[in-house]
């Protein structure tokens, strides 16, 4: 067994069901009617349905309103700084396999200040599961233009118009290299339960744009996307492999191009699953790298180990 | 004239300066001699400058064996091979009267006026191409040079060719055969013609029973991490701690464990705490810049309470600064380096060998105390090569536990009257509810809260486990009078060797001048106040400048906490280290 093995307890054979009722932690401290609750609702009906041991589920969060997150789920959590969320949760999924592994945050968090952070999660393929929820502004400081604001947007920073361009979210994470990219709306909440899901399920770096109106400081952007605002909810249709002349029309998810095309449709966009693809994850690259290098130690303890590296410098 | 006509002397340590260019490999041919005097149980030091330049420019390795205490890398060299011109000049004002002068007469032309040292022209660029032949150019000099320092010295050449071999065994077998040539050759030269004396070191007195065992200082900090327990880490390259990453990437597998390079500094210290926070106490380290960027990251750990090692191996600054000199100036980064009141604690290695012990002090401390803590390093001592007794390491191994016993329905991650001990992710909690780790303020559970009565009292609760702390940290040992004197010399961190050799070589001359080195910067041991009473002075000897009001990093810590006017101050900044001669001058003026 590896040094670093874990000595997991054994688990009882009666167990708690994850219910919502076991889920809730404190009461959210977001506004009335903000999107974020929607994204909390859902989560809470994943867990339901996946059944996963309660203790092994992790919330991880950096700073804004919707990195609030893991205060508002029982679970293990850590709440973190801004925009450093993605290295913490890295290592929390590196260091331990046994646990699942969830990020909350928004667009600030990911986009501005975690940008770099972001890139290189998504190149490394670190798994674990991102939901980003893009309001298109900074609300937890009242009102500042964020990275995703749209050109013209006025804000407290920006009392005349936003004028620098937006952050592109799907091509930025196609870019940098997520194996999961998907984009869903607070709405439409059994969208975002599947995009959650499906996420989940990947192998790898999955991250979710979730658009998560902030009715404070941005009410009704999202609307043009909303049917029962009187918007379009665009859903991207995906290859079934059915050799169906009308399927050659579907998104290839695998197609890296085609979803560069689909990210570049003009606002509110498309939603659904953009990219997926199956590269191996840094945790199983690094674990193949780990076995190898303690294959060629025959065996050897921690001390014996060591004592063979001191052996050499004598 | 045959080498058994020579006349031996015997000798008890001696400085061997070689001066050269950086792709030269005189680091090689030094570390070679180091270890050589480790295996020969005599002791060593080693001081080494490297150019900030990616390649080529001047460079020096001094290295100091002897049969006795070796301190330091010696003020001045008894013995000087320059390769080139520069290295001549450069270096021929550290070299003592009546030293030998060795130089390659291909590329040298000492002053002839000069008579203060023994000269020694050697055409080593020549004999080394003739002697490998016309492809290996003058690559294999300093191979050269050792087999020459090996006659001189009368040193063991089966034990170097030894060395040599493994130095450089594993790769092409040609370059084994190569570099044991030109040893070979520097080994026959008839130094004869040029030297009338060949020395020969006495017999070591030292009857240590434990083997020794060379290396530098960031070898020895990245081995006591390992020993310590310590799986997990995550760093971004920076000069000095580069090497100190490089070691645990490959080493940390092996253990079952992963060192991540990270994308930037920000993202090291924050998959560092990802790694503690999920059960293992893991390690990030840069140099001053670095620890800069990772502040930030470093008041969550404090106020989060997740227990930290971070690795500050320190360089001349602020800013970029001189990236491969040498300076104690981030003390007050260590200590303060952070937005609010956010205890850690701040421990500095004084030698080579406490390089590896340190890491075993500052992990036992942030697994007990759950908190971050620094280890203080630098530029000396990362790059610098010493031998020192194997350590017992049957006696010292950790082993790295997560734990993960369920908590039952009482636990609190943050008790307000006590230590803070998490329960990482994956832990059953009894009671069926999970805790949050914060960076906001919280109760004992972890929830925010904005009350001021708990922002004082966890405030207090992080600062009392520092107090607790320092109530078991031991009282450093006075060296010279314990009973109290003249004066007393206080130094941290590289300084030790320097310090002590200044007191010994001080006391011999009848000057009543004592010393005590600080292991423990933050918090200080209790019981400080009652030594510096028994002294007349207090000289706190430090590499940093003396700022506004005329007192060191140290100095003014201690002013600060003993209002005491006799403690007074010794710096300087010019990126190298103390010279005996320096202290002595700058304690007894």
């Amino acid at each position: 067994m590896s040094a670093t093995g874990l000595a997991i307890p054994e688990a009882s054979t009666e167990r708690e069901k994850v219910t919502k009722k076991a889920l809730t932690a404190d009461h959210p401290t977001w506004c009335p009617g903000c999107g974020d609750f929607a994204v909390l609702a859902a989560f809470y009906k994943v867990l339901e349905r996946r059944q996963l041991p309660h203790e092994n589920i992790v919330t991880l969060a950096g700073i804004g309103c919707s990195s609030r997150f893991p205060y508002f789920v029982n679970s293990h959590g850590a709440h973190f700084i801004h925009g450093r969320a993605v290295p913490l949760a890295s290592g929390v999924s590196l260091a331990r396999p046994d646990l699942r592994v969830f990020l909350f945050g928004g667009d600030g968090d990911g986009f501005s200040i975690g940008g770099n952070h972001l890139e290189h999660g998504a190149r490394k393929n670190i798994r674990l599961t991102y939901v980003i929820m893009d309001n298109f502004v900074y609300g937890l400081t009242k009102k500042q233009t964020s990275p995703t604001s749209p050109v013209g947007f006025k804000s407290k920073t920006d009392p005349t118009g936003a004028i620098d361009q937006p952050v592109n979210p799907i091509k930025k994470l196609l870019a940098a290299g997520a194996s999961f990219i998907a984009r869903t709306h607070a709405t439409q909440i059994n969208h975002m339960i599947q995009m959650i899901e499906r996420a989940m399920d990947h192998d790898g770096f999955s991250v979710i744009e979730c658009l998560s109106e902030c009715v404070e400081f941005y009410p009704g952007v999202f609307d043009p996307a909303n049917p029962r605002k009187g918007g379009q909810f665009q859903v991207i249709e995906e290859r079934k492999g059915d050799g169906t002349p009308e399927d050659e029309q579907r998104h290839d998810v695998r197609d890296e191009i085609a979803a560069y095309r689909l990210a570049d449709v003009p606002f509110p966009g498309l939603f659904g699953v953009f990219y997926e693809n199956d590269r191996p994850t840094k945790n199983t690259l690094e674990k193949k790298w780990i076995e190898t290098t303690r294959a060629k130690t025959g065996g050897a303890s921690d001390l014996e180990l060591l004592q063979k590296t001191f052996n050499r410098m004598k | 004239m045959g080498r058994a006509d020579l006349r031996p002397e015997n000798i008890r340590d001696a400085v061997i300066r070689l001066a050269g260019n950086s792709q030269d490999g005189i680091q090689s041919a030094g570390a070679l001699l180091a270890r050589l005097a480790g295996r020969s149980a005599q002791e060593v030091m080693t001081y080494m400058t490297i150019p900030s330049t990616i390649s080529g420019g001047p460079s020096i390795f001094q290295v100091r064996m002897g049969s006795g205490d070796v301190l330091s890398a010696g003020d001045e060299a008894d013995f000087l091979v320059a390769f080139y011109q520069h290295s001549y000049e450069d270096n021929v004002e550290f070299l003592k009267e009546g030293g030998v002068l060795m130089y390659d007469s291909d590329h040298v032309q000492p002053n002839t006026e000069d008579r203060r040292f023994v000269r020694m022209g050697i055409p080593i660029t020549g004999l080394t191409v003739e002697a490998l032949g016309g492809t290996a150019r003058d690559k294999g000099k300093n191979i050269f040079v050792l087999g020459l320092l090996a006659t001189i010295f009368h040193l063991d050449a089966e034990k170097l060719k030894g060395l040599i071999r493994e130095r450089f065994g594993g790769k092409d077998e040609s370059i084994v055969n190569t570099a044991l040539m030109a040893f070979q050759a520097g080994y026959g030269y008839p130094v004869g013609d040029v030297l009338t004396t060949r020395y020969q070191f006495e017999i070591s007195t030292r009857t240590g029973a434990r083997d020794q065992v060379t290396m530098d200082g960031n070898q020895a900090l990245a081995y006591g991490l390992i020993a310590a327990g310590v799986r997990y880490g995550a760093g971004y390259p920076i000069t000095p701690w580069s090497s100190i990453m490089e070691i645990l990437r490959s080493e940390f597998p092996k253990y079952g464990g992963l060192f991540v390079q990270a994308e930037d500094e920000l993202g090291a210290v924050s998959l560092a705490l990802g790694f503690s926070y999920a059960g293992y106490l893991s390690v990030t380290g840069s140099a001053g810049p670095g620890i800069s960027l990772k502040t930030e990251a470093i008041g969550w750990a404090s106020m989060a309470e997740i227990p930290l090692l971070i690795v500050n191996v320190q360089r001349g600054g602020p800013s970029t600064g001189l990236p491969t000199n040498v300076e104690q100036s981030d003390l007050y980064q260590a200590i303060f380096g952070g937005h609010g009141d956010s205890p850690r604690v701040v421990l500095a290695a004084s030698t080579v060998e406490d390089c590896f012990y340190i890491a075993l002090e500052a992990a036992r401390i942030a697994r007990k105390y759950s908190t971050p803590v620094f280890i203080l390093s630098d530029g000396s001592l990362a790059t610098r090569i010493e031998a020192f007794d194997e350590p017992d390491l049957k006696t010292l191994m950790q082993e790295p536990h997560p734990d993960l016993t369920p908590r039952a329905a009482d636990y609190f991650p943050y008790p307000i009257d006590g230590i803070t001990h998490h329960a990482p992710p994956g832990t059953r909690m009894l009671g069926g509810k999970y805790p949050v780790v914060t960076g906001l303020e919280h109760d004992e559970m972890g929830h925010p809260t904005g009350t001021a009565s708990l922002h004082t009292g966890m405030t207090a609760k992080r600062r009392r486990k520092l107090q607790q702390l320092a109530a078991e940290i031991p009282v450093p040992e006075v060296h010279g009078d314990a009973e109290g004197g003249e004066t007393l010399l206080v130094g941290w961190g590289s300084t030790y060797g320097p310090i002590r050799e200044a007191v010994d070589h001080a006391r011999k001359a009848g000057a009543g001048v004592s010393s005590m080195h600080l292991r423990h910067l933050h918090p200080l041991p209790n019981g400080l106040d009652a030594i510096f009473r028994r002294f007349q002075r207090v000289v706190v000897v430090e590499m940093n400048d003396e700022g506004l009001y005329g007192f060191g990093q140290l100095a003014t810590i201690l002013r600060a906490r003993y209002c005491d006017p006799k403690i007074r101050s010794l710096t300087k900044t010019d990126g190298l280290t103390f010279r005996i001669k320096e202290i002595l001058e700058g304690v007894l003026k």
